[in-house]
């Protein structure tokens, strides 16, 4: 290590600027050649790395360099090229330009499976896992171990203990996958790579799925690994989660490597700063603007699933003008049905909804969002956008009966197509034109859309649902900017979010909901999120 | 940029279907050379056959009958469902049109106008079953609709002895013939050919402005696609799906019931047993061809129909007239797989251009977004 700060991976042309806002870089010239092809230590060498392709962002000359038995961090915005290049690594895609080098051999994968046999491993973000199997059998899917035409579970069952006890896992190869937590459920697909023999292993957004204990869970096995001399590298845009954890931290920003650092050189700001490239906004919002009128009154919702289990159970909360209530909660314990309830998606065993001074109960979701409830939904393909529709279509979609879109039965194509302008330009959605499909936008532009459309109509209350899941850091302040500004307007805002800096940030009031029930209101002026995420996992059940 | 945008999307809209013909007309070439017969001078037979003037009425008789149908099965398809009984339901609508039609005495516009809305009444109710079956036990409407075809032809054949005439000099049996107040009047819309058209071919016209209007440009029309394109989008948009299920469906069948009438109040004036059967499969195939467009459709129906009635000369001249078959079954397979390909290619062409417009590409400068 040269300095705090080496850029790319030449180690010279590092400048930090402290005192100053934040530190700038410049983007390292070629550098290919330069360093030492084999200096011991060095377990992964990427060098120039060049991927032109037909999509948002590729990568320039990326310049990474990671050591042996370090955990080695890839922080970078949504769509700044970090999966490009760990797909490049793992040999999903060829670069264009630029060499790999592990173990100081120059090597070029085809496939997966040369990575593999070079020791480079994937843990994916989304488990690969089937339910129905048991743990020995999900990791030697693919390559089942077989004497004489029979299956031969005995040296496998051994191998997987013996991995297990080694990296300090906790695995066992005999239980059904089904019967996991979502903890267990990653140490598996870890043990699942380790099998196959890697010594190098990439995690992609290991903590998304993880609440605050299970991350220190996850911290505590990915030390024992790096003790083994296995190498990781950590996918991550938690900036706290990747100061704790990581020896060396490698910044992406549009495609390029812009700075290595290390952890107790920098603060999670200047991480930031380097990632966005400029100074960052921060969610708080702490003037309170609370009013006493009830804008939505959700009482006693009640539902049971196919099996007859209560997805919710006796939910009641009440939304005023002006306030956010925010919901916290590990996904899947009902947020996502409550959501669809409200918005008249998912018939209720029983319940009533109260919009203002009306019972809506009995309404279709139409006449809901006529009534004035925005909904900007959690998996904005599924359910906010026509992905193969023109963006003045999908400006019109959930609003298809409301002004300036039709004129009575007619659709009004002037109409919508200037509204769908304005928006645009108000919400800063970067495309072309309004002509567009919503499929060629990156998710923060059709994010921006949805948004600005449902702030369109002047709605009196909006049900945000991850309203900045897979947005990049600039379009997340401009979302958070637009629901700050339209709760000073007098919006009453459910907001569910995992998100939990978002969370304690923009809520007025919090509270948890655990297995379809809401059990704890906590105050987000004197919460921090490990003391949220206990709540959510029922550690600190007490309210 | 928008103006060149859109000329790019007509060329692939209708270069796709250009290449799938001239790649059908190989294949067919290729079965005709591996039979034996002469490739050449079959097409000069085809081609000279099928410009006479009378095999052009003909022609433009048969592909109005093609387009009703097509636009049947393009309503269902817009919002995902498939329709697989407008054969059923054209054949229930204008046996029942008949029955009416040559029971009731009316002035001629009248009776013309009832033994049309008759037939979409019972299209309509027919194609209902299905919807019905799919909104309250989720019954697949393709799985339904095939049934339903099969109950339709058991059914007509039962009630077509209980009503039937001889039709003189054959062992045909068909309802009672039509009164002249209900024959539509044909056109002459061929110079030199002693066959009128049919006019129906201006309601067809007319249902195929109908139907870009209320898919294009109505509230009703963006709730249907909406629905097609994404079935999850428009509940939460508040479409309720299964009242569109029913609406879309009771349309298509509606439709359906037009598909027998212009041979019905053109030329036979009966439903005997040659009634013309099948046609709702065509009109897949055509919907197909003509991607669900109305424009589209015109172009396929014509085709199919040009092929359709040319190809009579072939066996004259000793050529299976089966090949014809074969070249549309081939237009089929490759339109739908070149469709395929131009909407990927089309989808991934404008994601790369969004891109290239909004951002430098990383092989310029860096620190260059255009906002």
């Amino acid at each position: 290590m040269s300095g705090p700060i080496t850029v790319g991976a030449d180690h010279s042309r590092g400048r930090s600027h402290r005192g100053g806002a934040y530190i700038s870089t410049s983007s390292a010239s070629s550098s290919a050649g330069s360093a030492p092809a084999d200096v011991p230590g060095i377990a992964v060498e990427l060098r120039g790395i060049t991927k032109r392709f037909p999509g948002v962002v590729a990568n320039k000359d990326v310049n990474i360099s990671v050591r042996r038995g370090h955990v080695h961090a890839i922080v970078g915005e949504n769509g700044a090229g970090k999966s490009t290049l760990m797909n490049t690594l793992y040999g999903m895609q060829r670069p264009d330009e630029g060499v790999i080098v592990i173990d100081g051999q120059d090597v070029s994968f085809r496939s997966p499976s040369d990575a593999i046999a070079a020791g480079v491993g994937m843990v994916h973000q989304h488990f690969m896992l089937a339910d129905n199997l048991t743990v020995l059998e999900n990791v030697v899917l693919g390559s089942e171990p077989s004497r004489r035409g029979f299956l031969d579970f005995t040296a496998a069952r051994s191998r997987i203990k013996e991995i297990s006890d080694t990296y300090g896992l906790g695995v066992e190869a005999d239980r059904r996958v089904e019967e996991l937590g979502v903890g267990d459920r990653q140490r598996v697909e870890i043990l699942k790579v380790l099998y196959r023999g890697a010594k190098i292993l990439i995690l992609d957004e290991p903590t998304a799925v993880l609440v605050p204990q299970e991350v220190d869970e996850l911290f505590d096995n990915l030390r024992e690994l790096t003790r083994e001399g296995l190498t990781l590298i950590f996918i991550s845009h938690k900036l706290d989660e990747v100061l704790r954890v990581a020896d060396e931290i490698t910044v992406i920003r549009r495609g390029t490597t812009v700075a290595t650092v290390l952890p107790r050189d920098v603060t999670a700001r200047q991480l930031a700063e380097l990632m966005v490239g400029s100074e960052l906004p921060t969610p708080e919002t702490r003037e309170s603007t609370v009013t006493e009128t009830v804008e939505l009154a959700v009482e006693g919702f009640t539902l049971h699933n196919a099996e007859g289990r209560a997805v919710l159970d006796d939910v009641s909360f009440v939304i005023h003008r002006g306030e956010v209530l925010g919901i916290a909660g590990v996904e899947g314990n009902g947020q996502a049905e409550l959501v669809q309830a409200v918005m008249g998606m998912l018939p209720l065993s029983s319940g009533r909804l109260r919009l203002g001074d009306r019972d809506v109960s009995a309404w279709h979701t139409r006449e809901r969002r006529e009534a004035g409830i925005g909904y900007i939904p959690e998996d904005r393909h599924r359910h906010g956008m026509l992905l193969d529709a023109p963006l003045w279509e999908n400006r019109m979609l959930g609003h298809q009966t409301e002004a300036p879109n039709v004129k009575g039965p007619w659709i009004d194509r002037a109409g919508a197509r200037r509204d769908t302008q304005r928006i645009i330009d108000q919400y800063d959605v970067r495309t072309p034109g309004i002509d567009v499909l919503a499929s060629s936008l990156s998710g923060g532009n059709q994010q921006k859309l949805i948004v600005g459309r449902e702030m369109s109509g002047h709605p009196t209350v909006l049900i945000a649902s991850h309203p900045t899941r897979g947005v990049d850091v600039g379009a997340q302040a401009a979302i958070w900017d637009h629901i700050r500004q339209a709760r000073r307007d007098g919006l009453a805002v459910l907001l569910i979010s995992a998100d939990l800096d978002e969370l304690i940030g923009l809520s007025d009031t919090i509270t948890v909901i655990l297995r379809g029930r809401l059990v704890a209101n906590v105050d987000p002026a004197h919460v921090t999120p490990e003391q949220l995420g206990s709540a959510m996992t029922g550690a600190g059940e007490t309210a | 940029m928008s103006a060149r945008l859109d000329l790019r999307r007509l060329g692939l809209a209708i270069g796709a279907p250009l290449l799938a013909i001239v790649f059908a007309s190989l294949v067919t070439a290729m079965v005709l050379a591996a039979a034996g017969d002469p490739v050449i001078s079959t097409v000069q037979t085809l081609w000279d056959y099928g410009t006479k003037t009378r095999t052009l009425a003909l022609t433009i008789n048969q592909a109005t009958t093609y387009y009703l149908s097509a636009l049947a099965v393009a309503v269902g398809f817009r919002m995902n469902l498939f329709n697989i009984g407008v054969d059923g339901q054209y054949r229930a609508a204008a046996f029942a049109a008949a029955v009416v039609g040559a029971e009731v005495s009316l002035p001629k516009p009248l009776h013309l106008l009832l033994i049309v809305l008759v037939a979409i009444a019972v299209g309509a109710m027919w194609a209902s079953i299905a919807a019905v079956l799919k909104v309250t036990r989720g019954v697949s409407e393709v799985i339904s609709t095939i049934m339903l075809n099969a109950i339709a032809t058991a059914l007509i054949a039962f009630l077509l002895r209980k009503v039937k005439v001889d039709v003189a000099g054959s062992n045909n049996i068909g309802t009672k013939p039509l009164p002249d107040s209900a024959h539509f009047p044909g056109l002459s819309l061929i110079p030199g050919s002693s066959l009128d058209v049919y006019g129906f071919v201006i309601v067809a016209v007319l249902a195929g402005v109908g139907y870009s209007v209320l898919l294009g440009r109505t509230r009703f029309g963006f709730d249907l696609r909406a629905t097609g394109r994404s079935e999850s989008a428009a509940i939460a948009s508040g479409v309720n799906v299964k009242r569109m299920v029913v609406v879309s469906m009771l349309l298509s069948g509606a439709v359906a019931g037009l598909v027998g009438m212009p041979q019905l109040l053109g030329s036979s004036y009966s439903y005997s047993l040659d009634f013309p059967a099948g046609l709702g499969f065509t009109g897949i195939a055509i919907a197909l061809v003509g991607r669900n467009n109305a424009v589209g459709m015109v172009f396929a129906a014509l085709l199919f129909s040009f092929l359709d009635v040319s190809s009579v000369i072939l066996d004259i001249n000793d050529i299976s007239k089966e090949i014809v078959l074969i070249m549309q079954g081939t237009i089929v397979l490759s339109v739908v797989v070149v469709y395929e390909l131009v909407r990927r290619y089309g989808i991934v062409a404008e994601q790369r251009r969004v891109s290239r417009e909004l951002t430098q590409i990383p092989t310029s400068e860096p620190d260059v977004v255009a906002s």
